[in-house]
């Protein structure tokens, strides 16, 4: 495997009409790694993932893939480097009205002519790797929250990527569905010899897979490090994320007048019309 | 200051209609320009052909059968009075194969399959489905959106047919068998009086047309459908309503087209 | 749901639209009766055709023997120019006579075909020499009028 790293964001920019999201981030993905993007709700990280993908366009900047820059290639251009990256999206995403078997072979169907026998092979083989080769039969309703988010993975990895994104993979599971989904990342990334990118505000349970976090608040890259060179940050924000802190750079308070003037004022409309 | 300020907000509803306009019929364009993968894999239509079509079966005959047996009725009360109540055939069989067969089988057609595929398209986009396929390098127009604009466009006419087929028997089941006119003379003034290629092919160009037009609002609805619930079901509300008021929009203008040699 | 079964299903589903076409064409509609087979084409010339519209049938003895195929107006001698349609199972002699009739008092209007004595017959594109124009209801009542009250005047003077 050579040096060059798989995934390269340079001086990226991205505004939603005139509303700044991301501003002059730089991260750079080594092929074979865990690589965690953390930060608190809303600051930008999953943008970051539509903006590797494809489905969105930076303002200024580039998202290198390999030797491709994404945002200049061609629709077709698009959809090869789209088939050789997975992705793991924050609920699962499973198409609702096919069966659990039908979700993880419907990329081998739809850009291979595999025989369906060799499919069988490969979905069960996909279904085993995430310990639900059972549940092959059950339809997406049918399952729990953590079933399905390894489902969602046995279909991210069907094709063999060599780039898997994973878009909040813990959210809304109980501990002992993080623990299995936080092992699956960290074993299949080595099996398949592939990268990861991990979008989480969960740091305890991704630190511990990880090999590189990069921390991203309000738009911009404010620290990165090794897994290990994070857990001791000093840096009062990281402190403050990593160990759970209630109040601290990242204010308790969303930004108001002074309390005291606002106690003084005549009570405003209503809002809403019920009220 | 007031009429200035009704006026901006009118051209402001104007600006964004017509945008909207636009946008939808850059939607259909793409349609069917994606359409390909609908056609070479049948099955796919085939399986929406199921959805929209199958299901909407029962609503249609019933109601066919319901109308026909109204015209029936209604229609003897008024013939009698002339004394042409033979004419009753002529009466039913072209209210139902030139209007009411097209126009009540499309807006059947709307509140029972349209709203359905704009739902399901909504929460579909509302789920990250829409969004995964597209990084599954499947493109969601093509694999989603296609097949059941086609499934659409084949079952309208079917659906339309059956519902003036229907219509016809609940005529003769209450005009001949239980009011009692003339069984001959019920037929062969039907005959002679509806005109294979003005009435019958017309009614059939119009449920095609229709049912394109239903189609189009539904996954256009559903496709730029807010991602949420309350999104998802102001769409669904919405292909109700503009399907309703587009088929009787566009039947006056093929009505018109139509029937103006007459 | 199964695949075998839904296809079942949309199968059943097209079988029975396509019988209600079917029906609709064959049953309710004329498919059936007129415009199969092979035609061919007759002219005529009408001082005036009344309410005569295109795919009005032409009869003969009251059978329907073809269809008003297009009418025209001939701006050289000012005359309604209406070609006709007819089964070619029909052939009629040359000295046949057309008529523009209405079916009841006030029902539509048709050509009628009577039939005279000569022994060759017309041939496809040929014009029918003798026609009759449609009578128009309001020329035949004031005519009746007028006719009646020149009868009174003359009884009166009479008198």
């Amino acid at each position: 495997m050579s040096d060059d790293p798989l995934v390269q964001i340079r001086d990226l920019n991205f505004a939603y009409d005139n509303r700044s999201v991301l501003s002059g981030i730089n991260i750079t993905i080594p092929r074979g790694k865990v690589v965690a993007i953390m930060g608190p709700s809303g600051c930008g990280k999953t943008t970051t993932l539509r903006l590797i993908g494809g489905q969105l366009r930076p303002t200024s900047g580039e998202v290198r893939v390999g030797s491709q820059v994404v945002h200049e290639l061609s629709d077709s251009g698009l959809y090869q480097l789209r088939r050789r990256m997975g992705m793991l999206f924050q609920f699962g995403a499973l198409f609702t009205d096919m069966s659990v078997y039908d979700n993880v072979a419907f990329q081998m169907r739809e850009h291979t002519d595999l025989p369906e026998e060799l499919i069988h092979d490969l979905v069960l083989m996909k279904l085993h790797a995430v310990g639900l080769r059972g549940a092959h039969s059950l339809m997406p309703s049918e399952l729990s929250g953590g079933m399905a988010r390894r489902v969602a993975l046995a279909r991210a990895i069907a094709l063999d990527p060599m780039l898997i994104m994973y878009d909040e993979p813990f959210a809304g599971l109980d501990p002992i569905s993080l623990s299995i989904v936080g092992d699956l990342i960290r074993t299949l990334n080595d099996a398949l010899g592939a990268s990861s990118i991990v979008v989480t505000h969960d740091v305890q349970e991704s630190l511990k897979i990880v090999d590189y976090v990069y921390f991203v608040s309000e738009g911009q890259i404010v620290a990165e490090g090794t897994a290990e060179e994070i857990k001791h940050s000093k840096a009062p924000y990281v402190h403050q994320f990593v160990w759970g802190e209630a109040d601290g750079p990242v204010p308790f308070q969303y930004p108001a007048r002074p309390y005291g003037e606002e106690m003084m004022e005549q009570p405003s409309k209503p809002t809403a019309w019920w009220s | 200051m007031m009429p200035a300020r009704l006026l901006r907000q009118l051209g402001h509803r104007v600006t964004d209609r017509l945008w909207r306009l636009g946008f939808a019929s850059r939607f259909l364009l793409m349609t069917i320009l994606y359409s390909g993968t609908s056609l070479r894999r049948f099955q796919l239509t085939i399986r929406e052909i199921y959805f929209t079509g199958v299901l909407s079966l029962i609503i249609i005959l019933v109601s066919g059968l319901f109308v026909g047996m109204v015209l029936g009725l209604q229609g003897y009360d008024t013939l009698q009075r002339y004394g042409s109540s033979e004419a009753l055939g002529i009466l039913v069989a072209l209210s139902l194969v030139r209007e009411l067969g097209p126009v009540v089988a499309a807006l059947l057609f709307a509140s029972r399959a349209g709203s359905a595929i704009t739902a399901e398209i909504g929460l579909m986009k509302a789920t990250e489905q829409l969004s995964a396929m597209e990084m599954m390098a499947v493109n969601p127009i093509a694999r989603v959106v296609a097949p059941r604009f086609w499934a659409g466009v084949i079952s309208m006419p079917l659906l339309a047919a059956l519902f003036s087929a229907m219509g016809v028997l609940g005529g003769y089941l209450v005009g001949v068998q239980l009011i009692g006119v003339d069984e001959g003379s019920f037929w062969s003034q039907m005959q002679a009086a509806v005109d294979f290629r003005q009435d019958i092919m017309n009614g059939v160009i119009k449920s095609c047309v229709f049912g394109a037009i239903v189609s189009w609002i539904a996954v256009f609805e559903g496709y730029d459908a807010d991602p949420t619930a309350e999104g998802v079901s102001r769409a669904t509300t919405r292909t109700v309503v503009t399907s309703s008021l587009a088929i009787l929009a566009a039947d006056f203008v093929l009505t018109a087209f139509m029937f103006r040699g007459l | 749901m199964n695949r075998a079964v839904i296809d079942l299903w949309v199968g059943i589903f097209a079988a029975l639209g396509l019988v209600a076409l079917l029906f609709l064409a064959l049953k309710v509609g004329n498919l059936s009766s007129t415009d199969v087979g092979e035609t061919y084409s007759l002219q005529a010339r009408f001082d005036n055709i009344g309410g005569l519209k295109v795919r009005a049938p032409v009869k003969s003895a009251g059978v329907v023997v073809g269809r008003v195929a297009e009418i025209r107006f001939d701006a050289k001698d000012y005359m309604a120019l209406v070609s006709m349609q007819i089964d070619n199972r029909y052939q009629f002699p040359r000295d046949t006579f057309a008529t523009i009739n209405t079916s009841g008092l006030l029902g539509e209007q048709y050509v009628g075909f009577e039939v005279g004595g000569d022994t060759a017959l017309l041939k496809a594109g040929d014009v029918v020499k003798k026609t009759q124009s449609a009578m128009v209801l309001e020329k035949l009542i004031s005519q009746f009028m007028f006719s009646k009250a020149a009868e009174d005047e003359g009884k009166k003077t009479t008198d």
